[in-house]
C-alpha cells in the first residue's frame, strides 16, 4: 500500500487550511471506503486529513420540528438515535440495511454520502474506466453490467452510486451544509450528485477542499410513515440490486403526499418526480402504485443483462407503496 | 513513520510504524496477536473484527493511526462464555472465521442491550426487540462463515442470549 501523511485535525478550521493547502490531500472519515481504494490504488491522496475527531458528531433538534445530523456522525448511532427512529424511520431502516454492523460503527455520514460506486471495473486499474482515469473509456460498457444503472446513464458511465443512506435523504429532501476557507453553503442531497455526462469523475457539486460538516432533515408530515424496501443477491450485507425509500401520507384512500426514491438504479440516488407526480391527487390503490412505477421506469435504458432491474424496479416500488398503504390503513382502523 | 500509542487487551503498547499500516497487520505482524484474522482485507467478511473501546469493527479498514489511544481487545483478550458456546454447538468447522465471529458476538450483545435496532426489526421505532434467531442472523451478517458454520454459530449465541 502506498504511503501518505496522517493529520488528524481536532478543529474544523485546521482541517480546511490543510486540505486547502495541499492539493493531493483528502478528508478521512471512518475510512471504510478511502482506506479500500487507497489499498487498490484507486485513491491516491498524499495527505488524509481526518475528521473523526472534529466536533461534527451531534444530532439536534431544530427549531420546527427537523433535525440535524453532524457529518462525523457514525452510520450505527444515526441509526440508533430516538429522533430518527420516530420522525424518519426510513433514514434508520436505510442505514441498517447498508454494510455490515461492524462497517456501520466506522462508517460516518459524510463519508457514506461521498462513497465512490463499486462498479468492479473503477476497482480493477487494468480496466478502463473514466471515472477512474478520465477520458480513458468504459470497461463496463460491452462487458459484465448485471449490477449497472438503468436510469440517468451517460454513453461514458453506466455505474450506480452504492450508498443506502443516501437515497432515503434524498426522499426526506435532506440538505447538506458545507464548509470550506472560503465559507459555508447549503447544498439539497438532490442537487449533490452529478449525472455522470461526459465527465463522470465528476461526481457531486462539491470543491475538493469542501468539507461536509452536517445534514439536514426537514420537518416533514408524511415522513413517520416511510420505509426502505433493498432486494439484493443475499438477505445481508449486500449492495442493492434495487431499493426504495418511500413515505405517503393519506386523506382517506386519497394520497395527498408521496415521496419515493430509488436506489441500485441510477448514478446518483434517484428522486422518483414522475411516479410522484401521478400518486398525488390519485386514491391508494396497486392500480395507481403500478401506473406511478411503470412511468417512473419508462425511461429506463437497461444494459444487455439487467434487463431484469426495470421488472424488479417496479415490484419493489409496487411493495413499497402497497405496504405503506397497509400501515395506514391499520393505523386508522385501530 | 508515526509513533502511535494503543491500549490492547488491557496492556499499553507503541508501535512505530508508517500512516498506512492497518490495525490488522499493526497486531498481527508488529505486536504478535496473530489471533485475529486476514480474510479479505476489503471489509467484505468479517474475519479481522476486534472491539474498540467495546464497539465491533473490521481491522483490516482501520488504519491504526486513527485508533490511538483507544482500547482494542482482540480475541486474545477475551475471556466470554460464548468460547465455549462455540465449542458445544459446532459453531465452526476450520475455525478461520471464529475470532471474528466471537468478538462480533460480544459487540452484537452490548449493541443489543443499548437498544440498536436491526434491518429485520420489524418497527424501527420500537425498543427491545427480542433476539430472536432471525435478528441473530441478521445482527452478525458482518460474519462470512466459508466453512457455512452458520446454524452453529447462531445456536451459540442463543444459547449465551437465553
Ligand atoms: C464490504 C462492504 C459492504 C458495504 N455495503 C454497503 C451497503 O450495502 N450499502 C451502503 O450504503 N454502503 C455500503 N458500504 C459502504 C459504506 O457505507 C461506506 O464505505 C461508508 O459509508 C463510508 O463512510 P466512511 O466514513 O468510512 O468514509 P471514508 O472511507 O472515510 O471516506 C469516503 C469518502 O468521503 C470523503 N469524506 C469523508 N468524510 C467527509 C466529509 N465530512 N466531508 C467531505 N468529504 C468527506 C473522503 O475523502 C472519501 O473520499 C459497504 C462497504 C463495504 C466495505
Ligand atoms: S461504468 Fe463508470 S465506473 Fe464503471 S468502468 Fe465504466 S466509467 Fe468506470
Ligand atoms: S479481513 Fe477485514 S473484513 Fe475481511
Ligand atoms: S469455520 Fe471455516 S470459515 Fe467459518
Amino acid at each position: 500500500m502506498r504511503t501518505f501523511d496522517y493529520v488528524t485535525a481536532t478543529d474544523v478550521t485546521t482541517a480546511l487550511r490543510t486540505v486547502a493547502e495541499r492539493p493531493g490531500a483528502k478528508f478521512l472519515g471512518g475510512g471504510t471506503n478511502l482506506v479500500d481504494l487507497i489499498r487498490e490504488n484507486v485513491e491516491r491522496p498524499d495527505v488524509v486529513v481526518d475528521v473523526t475527531r472534529l466536533p461534527l458528531t451531534g444530532i439536534d433538534e431544530l427549531p420546527g420540528g427537523g433535525v440535524r445530523v453532524g457529518a462525523g456522525v457514525r452510520n450505527s448511532a444515526l441509526a440508533a438515535h430516538p429522533l430518527v427512529r420516530t420522525r424518519y424511520p426510513v433514514l434508520s431502516q436505510a442505514v441498517l440495511n447498508g454494510a455490515s454492523a461492524q462497517l456501520r460503527n466506522m462508517a460516518t455520514v459524510g463519508g457514506n454520502l461521498l462513497q465512490r460506486t463499486r462498479c468492479p471495473y473503477f476497482y480493477d486499474t487494468a480496466s478502463p474506466c473514466a471515472k477512474r482515469e478520465p477520458g480513458s473509456g468504459c470497461g463496463a460498457l460491452g462487458g459484465i453490467t448485471r449490477d449497472a444503472a438503468i436510469l440517468g446513464v451517460s454513453e461514458h458511465c453506466v455505474a450506480t452510486h452504492p450508498s443506502d443512506m443516501a437515497v432515503a435523504l434524498a426522499a426526506l429532501d435532506a440538505v447538506v451544509e458545507v464548509e470550506s476557507i472560503r465559507g459555508t453553503r447549503r447544498v439539497p442531497v438532490l442537487e449533490l450528485y452529478r449525472p455522470p455526462g461526459d465527465t463522470p469523475h465528476v461526481e457531486t457539486v462539491l470543491e475538493r477542499d469542501e468539507l461536509i460538516t452536517a445534514v439536514e432533515l426537514p420537518a416533514a408530515d408524511a415522513a413517520p410513515r416511510s420505509r426502505y424496501r433493498k432486494v439484493r443477491d443475499r438477505a445481508s450485507y449486500a449492495f442493492a440490486l434495487v431499493s426504495v425509500a418511500a413515505a405517503l401520507r393519506l386523506d382517506g384512500d386519497t394520497i395527498v403526499d408521496a415521496r419515493v426514491a430509488l436506489g441500485g438504479v441510477a448514478p446518483l440516488p434517484w428522486r422518483a418526480a414522475e411516479a410522484e407526480r401521478l400518486l398525488v391527487g390519485a386514491p391508494a390503490t396497486e392500480e395507481t402504485f403500478a401506473r406511478a412505477a411503470e412511468a417512473e421506469l419508462a425511461a429506463a435504458t437497461p444494459q444487455h443483462d439487467n434487463a431484469f432491474k426495470v421488472e424488479l424496479a417496479r415490484r419493489t416500488i409496487v411493495a413499497t407503496l402497497r405496504e405503506l398503504q397497509e400501515h395506514a390503513a391499520a393505523g386508522s382502523a385501530a | 513513520m508515526a509513533e502511535v500509542r494503543l491500549r490492547v487487551n488491557g496492556a499499553d503498547r507503541r508501535l512505530d510504524i508508517p500512516p498506512q499500516v492497518s490495525l490488522l497487520d499493526a497486531l498481527r505482524e508488529h505486536l504478535g496477536l496473530p489471533g485475529t484474522k486476514k480474510g479479505c482485507d476489503q471489509g467484505a467478511c468479517g474475519a479481522c473484527t476486534v472491539l474498540a473501546d467495546g464497539e465491533r469493527i473490521n481491522a483490516c479498514l482501520a488504519l491504526t493511526v486513527q485508533y490511538a489511544d483507544r482500547e482494542i481487545t482482540t480475541i486474545e483478550g477475551v475471556d466470554h462464555p460464548l468460547q465455549e458456546a462455540f465449542v458445544r454447538h459446532d459453531g465452526f468447522q476450520c475455525g478461520y472465521c471464529t475470532s471474528g465471529q466471537i468478538c462480533s458476538a460480544i459487540g452484537m450483545l452490548a449493541e443489543h442491550k443499548d437498544g440498536m435496532p436491526s434491518a429485520v426489526s420489524e418497527d424501527p421505532a420500537a425498543e427491545g426487540e427480542e433476539l430472536t434467531d432471525e435478528e441473530i442472523r441478521e445482527r452478525m451478517s458482518g460474519n462470512i462463515c466459508r466453512c457455512g458454520a452458520y446454524n452453529g454459530v447462531v445456536e451459540a449465541v442463543a444459547e449465551v442470549v437465553r
